[in-house]
């Protein structure tokens, strides 16, 4: 039998939520942008440059967010008490949502670098780390790709998610080992968390809750979407059964 | 007794594609059941189907006492499925072939050697598989899935490209299945051949079989003929 | 039958094949050496910088090469109904995932000593401390050879195979690229301590990805 029955779920918040979500999302990312880019001061030692941290950290935590719930969902799929479809539109949702989000933490990262460590690239451990994530999960979403039954791709997917976040430990720390044995330039002090206070605190918890209310509000449409694709592709399997029952189709096996 | 395989209302599906729409079927120990039915009707897909390994999407299956829909791998190793390409791999020999699917569930190479000689490979006991003819090919296939001594012998198309020591080998094992109380369930064409040794013949249409465990054919000849 | 006879049965007829197609010892074998003298003429020979990224080349030719043989040890899976055969042996999938992973393993530890002859050749390389250089090319095979047979079979049945594997499965076993790379440095720069660590963490990857292929092998042979 199916994982589930798809008209049942085919939202994970009810619309006038959403719609909450959506107006929060727009106004806390016009907040940030006015209190990141002109009420906070600029920083004592980088500059205005500094203030893409606002963006940036953010960026980096909604990644490690979004791969953390793929994580979950994927195990909660597997799990036969729990296994409902549901579970695998939100993994691959928030896979897609998790790598925008990390390709964006690179790109803002790279920004960064380039005037305050004169670099568009270091290999330092972070990066590093989180460059080798972007791949792990792009592989997913190539996965996922691949054409199959539904609950074929949601099973194989799901155990690949599993893999990933198994490994993820180990490439943190094998990175990060790496990395401590050689000696860093002076030149990549200035690290990205610098000591903050005041506005320029204020603008980064900003950050933070902009960007998650813009995960959650874009999870549901991508949910939704998905939810939608599923739905079409019963009615389409309904019919053709209709069909084949009445003598209608006549493939060759 | 109960039956070797019990269908009852079976919907499965290739992909997105409903290749079986509403199959009824029994089949009991000793018997040889024969499916017939046209190009595209979904006679490989039943014998998948009742081998767990297309899984039941809709309906009931119970094959060697095993439920289908809640565990399709328990039953694996007590039924052999024939198919028209066999279990083997290209760059092994006839009889490492053999072997190694005779040591896969448990039997003797003395068991897989005395079947190979009994579908009269042992002359070609040494050739690669790759380099067999199509009939040679067959004959392995057949020697591949009987040195597993099932309680089910799934078949489908045997007769098709066999040749000639390998269809009178074929017949005996047809023959015998009622005192071996070997179940065999056939998918064939070659109703001449087949309808002499079966007990019953279901015939498949679009995915189902006709109302009623025993359908009659219609004489003229072809099946698969919409009611 | 134990899981070890079983995994037995199914190495041993991966290895038959491989002896008698012999497609690592004379397609990816070569293969490997080739990469070598690509590097060579990538790097300049006469300034020191082969010997001194020797290590680095090895593994990254070990990690293409294991790829290719992913490839082989599950396309002889397609041919014919093979693998309907193995799922309808009723072997127990573990040991099958045993089995294809140890013939893997085997076939790679035999590529990666001839493959380490040609960079003590080509790239004038001293070998220095081989009890860490050894444990480490063990670990390494081990954990390559499980996560290669887990990525295979996830991929067995998808026609865009060759292509799928590499993405899926490199920046997983980046670590093991990373651990075996700097486990061979210390031992031929003769820092063994240095090394063990890293002989440690590729033996972590190695049992974490035996224990996850023994449990996923199964419902992906049956999807594939």
């Amino acid at each position: 039998m199916s994982a589930t029955t798809p008209s049942t779920t085919e939202r994970l918040l009810n619309p006038w939520v959403r719609r909450v979500f959506g107006a929060a999302a727009l106004a806390s990312l016009v907040a940030l942008v006015v209190v990141g880019l002109f009420v906070a001061p600029p920083d004592a030692v980088q500059g205005d440059a500094q203030r893409i941290m606002y963006v940036h950290v953010p960026a980096a935590w909604i990644a490690y967010v979004a791969f953390g719930v793929t994580s979950i969902t994927s195990l909660l799929y597997l799990w036969p008490r729990t296994r409902s479809l549901v579970w695998d539109r939100i993994a691959g949702a928030s896979a897609e949502l998790g790598v925008v989000f990390t390709g964006l933490t690179l790109v803002l990262g790279s920004i960064w670098g380039r005037p305050v460590w004169g670099v568009w690239w270091a290999w330092d451990a972070r990066l590093v780390t989180t460059a080798v994530l972007f791949f792990l999960y792009v592989g997913y979403l190539a996965l996922r790709r691949v054409p199959a039954a539904t609950d074929v791709r949601a099973k194989r997917s799901a155990i690949a998610a599993l893999i990933a976040f198994v490994d993820v430990p180990i490439v943190h720390f094998s990175v990060t080992w790496w990395r401590t044995l050689h000696q860093q330039g002076t030149v990549f002090n200035e690290k990205l968390d610098a000591e903050i206070h005041g506005t320029m605190a204020l603008a980064l918890w900003l950050g933070v809750l902009a960007f998650t209310v813009l995960y959650v509000y874009l999870l549901d449409l991508r949910y939704r979407l998905e939810a939608l694709d599923e739905d079409r592709e019963t009615r389409e399997l309904d019919a053709a059964i209709a069909d084949r029952v009445r003598g209608a189709v006549g493939v060759t096996s | 007794m109960s039956p070797v395989v019990r269908l009852r209302s079976v919907v499965c599906l290739l992909g997105r594609f409903p290749a079986l729409a509403g199959v009824d079927l029994d089949v009991e120990a000793g018997e040889v059941v024969l499916l017939s039915g046209g190009n595209g009707a979904g006679k490989t897909t039943l014998l998948r189907v009742v081998a767990g390994l297309v899984p039941v999407h809709q309906g009931a299956a119970e094959v060697l006492g095993t439920d289908l829909t809640r565990d399709r791998r328990g039953h694996r190793s007590r039924l052999a499925l024939v198919g028209q390409e066999a279990a083997a791999y290209d760059d092994l020999t006839v009889l490492e072939n053999v072997r190694f699917a005779a040591r896969t569930t448990g039997r003797s190479d003395a068991d897989a050697d005395t079947v190979v000689g009994e579908l009269g490979l042992t002359p070609l006991a040494d050739v690669r598989h790759g380099r067999l003819s199509t009939g040679q090919r067959r004959r392995l296939g057949l020697a591949v899935g009987l040195v597993r001594r099932p309680e089910l012998l799934l078949l489908d198309e045997p007769h098709a490209g066999l040749d000639v020591p390998g269809r009178a080998f074929l017949d005996g094992v047809l023959a015998s299945a009622s005192d071996s109380g070997t179940a065999v369930l056939i998918a064939s064409h070659e109703l001449d051949l087949v309808r002499p040794v079966a007990d019953r013949e279901v015939v498949l249409t679009n995915g189902r079989t006709l109302p009623g465990d025993d359908p009659t054919v219609d004489p003229a000849g072809e099946p698969g003929v919409v009611r | 039958m134990s899981i070890w006879r079983e995994a037995g049965i199914v190495a041993g007829k991966d290895l038959r094949i491989e002896r008698r197609a012999r497609v690592v010892s004379q397609q990816i074998l070569p293969f490997g050496v080739i990469v070598l003298l690509l590097f060579a003429f990538a790097l300049d020979p006469d300034r020191g910088v082969l010997r001194r990224v020797a290590p680095g080349l090895f593994w990254v030719t070990v990690l293409l090469s294991a790829l290719l043989a992913i490839s082989r040890s599950f396309g002889i899976e397609s041919e014919n109904a093979a693998r309907d055969g193995l799922r309808l042996s009723g072997l127990d999938p573990s040991s099958v995932f045993l089995g294809k992973a140890l013939a893997l393993a085997v076939e790679l530890a035999v590529f990666e000593v001839l493959l380490t002859a040609g960079i003590v050749v080509l790239f004038d390389v001293h070998l220095g401390a081989v009890v860490p250089l050894a444990l480490a090319a063990v670990a390494a095979t081990v954990g390559l050879a499980a996560a290669g047979t887990l990525y295979g079979v996830l991929a067995a049945g998808i026609r865009a195979r060759e292509t799928l594997v590499p993405v899926l499965m490199l920046p997983v076993v980046a670590p093991v690229l990373l651990g075996a790379t700097r486990a061979w440095e210390a031992s031929i720069d003769g820092a063994t301590s240095d090394a063990w660590p890293w002989v440690g963490l590729l033996g972590v990857f190695a049992v974490l990805f035996v224990g996850i292929g023994m449990l996923a092998f199964g419902p992906l042979l049956e999807e594939s």
